[in-house]
């Protein structure tokens, strides 16, 4: 039996990693594996770290991903691609949206962003992909679909056919944001 | 058809198709969904009651008359609903009922992280446990049908990790739904003593014809391994065993109260050791080693907290267990990053949220705040940190009356803080103990206009039911009047000067008084139109005290202050607290 692939989405509550986890899960269904998605919101809308993790395999028993065990990890803000580092396999993939969006008590000057978080985790992982997603996705036309530019980058690394992926973007994505959001994906999957 | 669903949609589909009619619960984590979800399928009722006591006692009502019911909430919920739970196991049912208990282990969402098996055992009633959603779906009708056939209520006994993982579900036709027939019963539904101690005896014969049922109940079953090694298991934990001990013998239990007795015998005597794997308490590891069967558990892992594959793997593997090899290498890779630690991304009240002014102004206040549950226990963190006590729902008031009975001294400096939902969930007794027993205290009253936390469910003081259908408004300072509080204020928290007055005088009373401070949830109701709040550079001289207010917009840049315009809600509070009239709404900046 072929061993499971997991995936690890991290980033902050609002930069829609839960949409990003639903067009995953959609995808891999469609392409016919077993899934089992773990997502737990608690006060993810309230600004604190959100993680969901996905897997996805021929039969998948535990929902959730261990420290050393995630395939890719798909980060949407750099200090959460650090702090997550550790769930990597040695020969994972980590995608990193360059963006930076500072946690409360960096705001009130209780603690400093880390400047090296780049460094750190290309230094920790060999197989890293910087990407500028808030940017393309604004050249799109809207900041929102980042998330999009993301699953783009993912798409390409996962054993599932690019048509598959435009259904699930399809059948997930509200109407009003498809078209911006099918440019975003093109863009990422592009790179 | 499959789909994928979370734990609680599942159950919402499963009670759907079960032919439930009635479905009552309030809001809590990890359990909002399912009355949420379940309010959507055609020809149901569902409500939110104002709290777990009263969404169980409709539960009762309505099994009485011969209706399927599901009762859902949080773990802690059922502490409040504990109450005619334990008459309800007497009385028994007509119609099934189910009711949901999500437990928190690992406290995501949580005050604390009690194992709500117990309460199954305590009561005599039966306790199902999932471990995926297709079986949490299929538990809501084998649950409803056990709870007919021997005239109980059910447990249905969820973690978080079932609540909140998606799996694949078969989805089926709904069944008919027809009610029961009512009849009057009152040696069941009257539990007078002399019909409670009828229904006394009843229990343990009913217990003893659930432990044969117990036996062969189709979700307790034995996947037979390598006999070297038995695990039994139920929940969440029967798929981490799948992960890390995948050549074991497995005896997986889906109803864990009452145990099969001789099923676990059987499989003990199969095997040669027993390890007993599940989360929080040793619920199964004590019953089975008071069978006298030699188990090992908690001794090689913990009682607390969210179980994992890798906190298995490395328990068991140091203690001699087969782990499987990729577990193995997983928990030597895992190895921390090296460098600095990093910030915590704590929860943070949203920018524009009506209740940072609230503890900004109480912190300034240097009061002691009896604190309650909702987003506004938010206020605790710093930079506010103005939150002394946070126990349970609705104790901030009565908390704040015991701390005066105590130490008189207090009464000028202690003011009780809650919101609508969780006043009108149990905080309007506390209230009338104030005034029955001649406390002063000062109660704020942060009326949102929703129960926020749990992601904005309708109340009683909304306007609006779960259904979607228009309802009267609690009206929050009628019934502060009513119970007897004479000086009862209604404010705005953005306008800080005014709330501040409020609070100072009210604080100064030497009587009771109410606080309603109105603002709807900024999630509510966001003002798209509202300007962002721009900094005059020259003018900001670095004081940082828009900054105290703990703002995920503002921030110091260049030792100036600074604020992220696409975070902005313009809600103009940092504006109130400027000094030097650094912050206006003058133009708009780059984030």
């Amino acid at each position: 039996m072929l061993k499971p692939i997991n995936i690890l989405l991290v980033g902050v509550g609002g930069q829609g990693t839960i949409l990003a986890t639903r067009v995953l899960a959609k995808a891999a269904q469609d392409a016919g594996y077993d899934i089992k998605v773990s997502e737990i919101k608690g006060m993810a809308q309230r600004g604190g770290s959100v993680v969901t993790q996905v897997r996805l395999g021929e039969k998948v028993y535990s929902p959730i991903i261990s420290q050393g065990g995630a395939d890719v990890i798909l980060a949407f803000e750099k200090m959460e691609a650090l702090r997550w580092l550790s769930y990597l396999k040695p020969d994972g993939h980590m995608i990193v949206n360059d963006q930076a969006i500072p946690p409360v008590p960096v705001l009130t000057g209780a603690a400093v962003y880390p400047t090296d978080c780049l460094a750190r985790v290309k230094q920790a992982a060999t197989h890293t992909i910087v990407v500028d997603a808030l940017n393309i996705a604004i050249g799109c036309g809207n900041p929102r679909a980042a998330n999009v530019v993301l699953i783009g980058l993912l798409a390409r690394r996962l054993p599932i056919a690019k048509d598959t992926w435009l259904q699930a973007l399809q059948a997930r994505v509200p109407e009003k944001f498809l078209d911006v959001n099918l440019k975003a994906f093109e863009k990422g999957y592009a790179l | 058809m499959k789909e994928l669903l979370s734990g609680n949609a599942a159950i919402a589909r499963g009670a759907y198709e079960a032919g439930v009619t009635v479905g009552a619960g309030y809001p809590g984590t990890p359990s909002t969904e399912i009355l949420e979800n379940f309010a959507k399928y055609p020809d149901i009722y569902a409500q939110w009651s104002p709290n777990e006591k009263v969404a169980l006692e409709v539960g009762a009502g309505a099994s009485i008359a011969g209706a399927r019911v599901l009762v859902t909430m949080k773990h802690v919920g059922v502490n409040v609903a504990a109450d005619p739970l334990f008459t309800l196991a007497y009385t028994g049912v007509n119609g099934g009922l189910l009711l949901v208990s999500a437990d928190d282990p690992g406290m995501h969402s949580s005050q604390n992280e009690q194992d709500n098996r117990f309460y199954a055992l305590m009561n005599k009633i039966p306790c199902l446990e999932p471990a995926d959603s297709q079986e949490a779906k299929d538990m809501v009708g084998l649950g409803l049908d056990i709870s007919e056939q021997f005239d109980t209520p059910v447990m249905l006994r969820l973690t978080t990790r079932v609540s909140h993982s998606q799996s694949f579900v078969e989805l089926k036709e709904p069944g008919p739904r027809t009610l029961r027939p009512y009849s009057k019963d009152p040696l069941k539904y009257v539990m007078v003593p002399a019909h409670g101690r009828l229904r006394r005896v009843f229990l343990e014969e009913r217990t003893a014809r659930l432990k044969e049922y117990s036996e062969n109940c189709p979700v307790n079953f034995i996947e037979w391994g390598d006999r070297s090694l038995g695990v039994i298991t139920s929940g969440i934990s029967y798929h981490y065993v799948k992960e890390v001990l995948p050549r074991a013998s497995v005896l997986k239990l889906g109803l864990t109260n009452p145990l099969p007795e001789k099923l676990i015998r059987a499989f003990a005597a199969g095997v040669a050791q027993i390890l007993v794997i599940e989360e929080l308490e040793p619920f199964l590891e004590l019953q089975i080693r008071a069978l006298g069967i030699a188990a090992k558990g908690k001794e090689l892992l913990p009682s607390y907290g969210e179980l994992s594959p890798a906190l298995m793997a490395d328990r068991l593997s140091k203690a001699g267990f087969p782990v499987a090899r990729e577990y193995l290498a997983a928990a030597a890779a895992g190895q921390e990053a090296a460098g600095e630690p990093l910030p915590g991304r704590p929860p943070v009240m949203c920018a524009g949220c009506p209740h940072r002014g609230v503890f900004y102004t109480l912190k300034k206040l240097k009061l002691i705040v009896s604190g309650d549950i909702g987003c506004y226990t938010l206020g605790s963190l710093s930079p506010l940190s103005a939150m002394d006590t946070c126990i349970c729902m609705g104790a901030s008031i009565g908390a704040a009356l015991g701390m005066e009975k105590a130490n008189p001294e207090l009464a000028r400096r202690t003011v009780a803080v809650i919101g609508d939902s969780t006043f009108l969930h149990s905080g309007v007794t506390g209230l009338m103990d104030v005034v029955y027993n001649g406390g002063t205290s000062t109660v704020l009253i942060l009326d949102n206009r929703t129960t926020a936390m749990t992601g904005h469910q309708e109340n009683p003081a909304t306007g609006t039911t779960l259904l979607g259908k228009p309802a009267p408004e609690v009206d929050l300072a009628a019934v502060a009047r009513a119970v007897g509080v004479n000086r009862v204020r209604t404010v705005d928290p953005m306008n800080l000067a005014e709330l501040e007055r409020a609070v100072k005088e009210e604080v100064a009373a030497p009587e009771p008084s109410v606080i309603i401070v109105r603002r709807p949830c900024m999630l509510l109701k966001k003002n798209t139109a509202a300007q962002p709040v721009a900094v005059d550079k020259e003018t900001c001289v670095n004081c940082g005290m828009c900054l105290q207010l703990g703002c995920p917009a503002i921030s110091r840049r260049e030792g100036k202050a600074h604020i992220t315009a696409i975070q902005c809600n313009g809600c103009g509070l940092c504006i109130q607290v400027c000094k030097k009239g650094a912050l206006t709404k003058r133009g708009d900046e780059n984030a």
